[in-house]
C-alpha cells in the first residue's frame, strides 16, 4: 500500500471581482509516494506546492481528481489520526504556552488524557523546548515557533508527516535541527512529504524529489540516481600558476585560482591529461568524474515543458516519469 | 457536547479571556458605572432609574462591541495566521470547529457580562443603599442581553464565514442597529401597502428582533417582565442563533481555505 496516491488531483480558483474566471493552480497531478519514503516537493514560490498540500489536508477542495492517503480516501476522517502537518511559517495562539498548545492539539488528535501529559513533555524535549514550555507563544522567535510546529505535527505519532517549507526562515542551526528531525523520522519508518525550494536540504534528506512549476509536475526522480549520473566529463585539480597549452588543446575548460588550476574536460581525454601533468611535472590534487547535481536537474525541469520533454533520457515521456523510480 | 467541540470552545474561551483588550473593555464599563453613580446622585428621586438605564445600556453596547470584535476575527484570524490549518489537519470536522468557536465566544461573553452586571448591581446598591424585590427584573434584563449576545455572536460568525473582518463587522453592527429598531420597522410594515409593505414586512421578520430583547427601560421603571416573554425570547434567541450558526457551518463547510 502506498503512503500517498495522488490521482489526477486538479485545482483551479475563480478570480476576478465581477466576471469570475478560473485560474489554474494545479494541473492534473499524478504521483505516488511509498511508505517510509522521504519525498521532497520542489518548486519556486507559487509553483503549486502549498496548493497540493492543502488539497491533501482537505483545506481546499479539488476541482477534479482525488487522492488516497495510507489506503484511505483523502476525505476519510480516519486519515487525520495518522497524519501530521506543519504549515509554512506556522503561527499559533498568542496567549497559550507551548505546553498548553500541545496539550490542546493532543486533545484534538484523540490522545488519551492518561498519557497525554507525558507525550507532550517528550515532544517538548525532542524539539528542545523544555525550558520555554511555560512561556506564552507570542514571545517565541520564528525558529522556536517552527519547533513548536514540528512538535505538534509529530505529537500523535503519525505514520505520515507533511511539512510545508519546514526550513523556511530558520538560521543554519535551526535548519540543521530540522534536518536531524526529518532523518530521525525516516529512521523510525515514517513517511515524510515536504515541500521546499532549498535544494541542498532536499539533496541531503530525500529519497526522491518531484519538481513542480506553474502548477505542473515537471519530473520525479530518485535523488541518488540524479546525483550519481555521470555527464561524460572529469574534473582535474592540480598545482600550477597557469594552464598548460597542451591541456587546453584537449578541450579543457580551465580556470586558475591562486596556485591551483581547475580543469574540466571530456572523460576520454583523462589519460592524455594525466600524461601532460606528468610531462610538465605538475602535482595532481584530485581527479573526479563530474556528476549531475540536483540543482541542474531542477533548473532543467523549470525550463518550458517542450524542452524538458525532449531532454528526458531514454526517450520517456513526462506522464511516465511521474511514477516511482522512473523519469530521472 | 461533542468532546472536540468542547476542546475548541475551551481554547477559544481561554484565548479570549487572556486577551487584554477584554479587560480594557471591562474597565471601561466599570468607569461608566461610576459615571452612572455620579449622574444618579445629581438626579433627585430617579437615581435608580438612571443607574439601571445607563448601566444596562452600557453592558449591552460594550457586550455587543466585544461580541462583534471577537466574533468577526474568530475564523478569519485563524485562517490568516494559519492556526486553523493545524486544527483541521486533525480529526476535527469543520462544523465542530465553528460550533466550538461559538460556544467559546458565548462563554467568554457570559463571564464578561457577569462582571459587568456586578458593576451595575454595585452601582445600584450604592445609590439605593439596598436591593428591592423589583431589582430581580434587572437580572431578567441581563438575561435578555445575554440572549442578544448569542445572536450577535452567531451573526458575526455567519458573516465572517464568507466575508472580510471589516465587512463582517459592518454587516453585524448594521443588523444590530436595524434589529434594535425592529418594532418601528414592524409598525412601518403594518401601515405600508404594496411591494414596499411586503418588503418591509419581510425585512422586519428577517432581522433579529432585538427590540423584544430590550426591556431595560421597563425594568428601570420597576415594571415586571411577563413569564411568557421570557419563554418566547429564550426560544427565539436560541432558534435565531442556531439558524445563523447553521448558515455559518454550511458556508464554511464548502469554503476553500486559501
Amino acid at each position: 500500500m502506498a503512503a500517498i496516491e495522488i490521482l489526477d488531483l486538479e485545482k483551479s480558483y475563480l478570480v476576478g471581482f465581477w466576471r469570475k474566471r478560473p485560474k489554474l493552480a494545479l494541473r492534473p497531478l499524478r504521483l505516488t509516494i511509498e511508505q517510509g519514503e522521504v519525498f521532497g516537493f520542489l518548486g519556486p514560490n507559487g509553483a503549486g506546492k502549498t496548493t497540493t498540500l492543502k488539497l491533501l489536508m482537505g483545506l481546499v477542495y479539488p476541482t477534479a481528481g482525488t487522492a488516497r492517503i495510507l489506503g484511505m480516501a483523502m476525505d476519510d476522517a480516519a486519515v487525520k489520526t495518522q497524519i501530521g502537518f506543519l504549515p509554512e511559517q506556522p503561527y499559533f495562539y498568542d496567549h497559550l504556552t507551548a505546553r498548553e498548545l500541545l496539550n490542546y492539539y493532543g486533545q484534538l488528535s484523540g490522545i488519551p488524557a492518561k498519557g497525554r501529559a507525558v507525550r507532550v513533555e517528550q515532544m517538548l524535549a525532542r524539539v528542545g523546548l523544555n525550558d520555554s514550555a511555560g512561556m506564552p507563544l507570542r514571545k517565541f522567535s520564528k525558529g522556536m515557533l517552527q519547533r513548536v510546529g514540528l512538535a505538534q505535527a509529530i505529537l500523535h505519532d503519525p505514520k505520515l508527516v507533511f511539512l510545508d517549507e519546514p526550513m523556511s526562515g530558520l538560521d543554519p542551526m535551526g535548519r540543521r535541527e530540522v534536518r536531524d528531525l526529518i532523518q530521525q523520522l525516516r529512521s523510525e519508518g515514517k513517511t515524510v512529504f515536504f515541500s521546499t525550494h532549498i535544494l541542498s536540504d532536499a539533496e541531503a534528506l530525500c529519497d526522491r524529489v518531484g519538481v513542480i512549476h506553474q502548477g505542473e509536475l515537471r519530473g520525479v526522480g530518485a535523488v541518488a540516481e540524479l546525483t550519481s549520473e555521470k555527464r561524460g566529463k572529469i574534473e582535474i585539480v592540480f598545482y600550477a600558476q597557469r594552464v598548460p597549452a597542451s591541456l587546453t588543446s584537449l578541450g579543457a575548460e580551465a580556470r586558475v585560482s591562486g596556485d591551483m588550476v581547475n580543469a574540466v574536460l571530456p572523460e576520454e581525454q583523462q589519460d592524455a591529461a594525466i600524461d601532460i601533468l606528468r610531462r610538465e611535472r605538475l602535482r595532481l590534487i584530485s581527479l573526479t568524474p563530474v556528476r549531475s547535481s540536483l540543482e541542474e536537474y531542477y533548473i532543467q525541469k523549470l525550463r518550458p515543458t517542450e524542452d524538458t520533454t525532449t531532454q528526458l533520457p531514454g526517450g520517456q515521456v513526462r506522464k511516465e516519469e511521474n511514477r516511482k523510480g522512473v523519469g530521472v | 457536547m461533542n468532546s472536540r467541540v468542547g476542546y475548541v470552545a475551551f481554547n477559544t474561551f481561554r484565548e479570549a479571556v487572556r486577551d487584554r483588550v477584554l479587560y480594557n473593555l471591562i474597565a471601561f464599563v466599570l468607569l461608566l458605572s461610576g459615571a452612572a453613580i455620579l449622574v444618579g446622585e445629581v438626579s433627585i428621586d430617579i437615581e435608580r432609574l438612571v443607574v439601571v438605564n445607563l448601566g444596562l445600556t452600557a453592558v449591552s453596547l460594550f457586550g455587543v462591541v466585544i461580541a462583534i470584535l471577537i466574533g468577526i476575527g474568530l475564523v478569519s484570524k485563524e485562517i490568516d495566521k494559519r492556526t486553523l490549518y493545524t486544527v483541521l489537519s486533525r480529526p476535527v470536522r469543520r462544523w465542530e470547529f465553528v460550533v466550538g468557536k461559538f460556544f467559546g465566544l458565548t462563554g467568554t461573553l457570559v463571564v464578561n457580562t457577569f462582571f459587568m452586571a456586578l458593576g451595575v448591581l454595585l452601582a445600584l446598591l450604592y445609590v439605593a443603599h439596598k436591593f428591592e424585590k423589583m431589582d430581580a427584573w434587572v437580572l431578567v434584563a441581563l438575561y435578555f442581553i445575554v440572549l442578544q449576545f448569542l445572536i450577535v455572536c452567531a451573526l458575526a460568525l455567519f458573516f465572517s464565514s464568507f466575508s472580510t473582518p471589516l465587512m463582517s463587522a459592518v454587516f453585524t453592527f448594521a443588523l444590530f442597529v436595524i434589529g434594535s429598531l425592529s418594532d418601528d420597522l414592524r409598525g412601518f410594515a403594518r401601515i405600508t401597502h404594496g411591494t414596499a409593505g411586503g418588503l418591509a414586512t419581510a425585512i422586519a421578520y428577517l432581522v433579529p428582533n432585538f427590540s423584544a430583547l430590550n426591556v431595560i427601560n421597563q425594568v428601570a421603571h420597576g415594571d415586571a417582565v411577563p413569564g411568557r416573554l421570557i419563554l418566547y425570547n429564550t426560544i427565539y434567541g436560541l432558534l435565531y442563533s442556531a439558524m445563523a450558526i447553521s448558515g455559518a457551518v454550511l458556508i464554511f463547510q464548502r469554503r476553500d481555505l486559501k
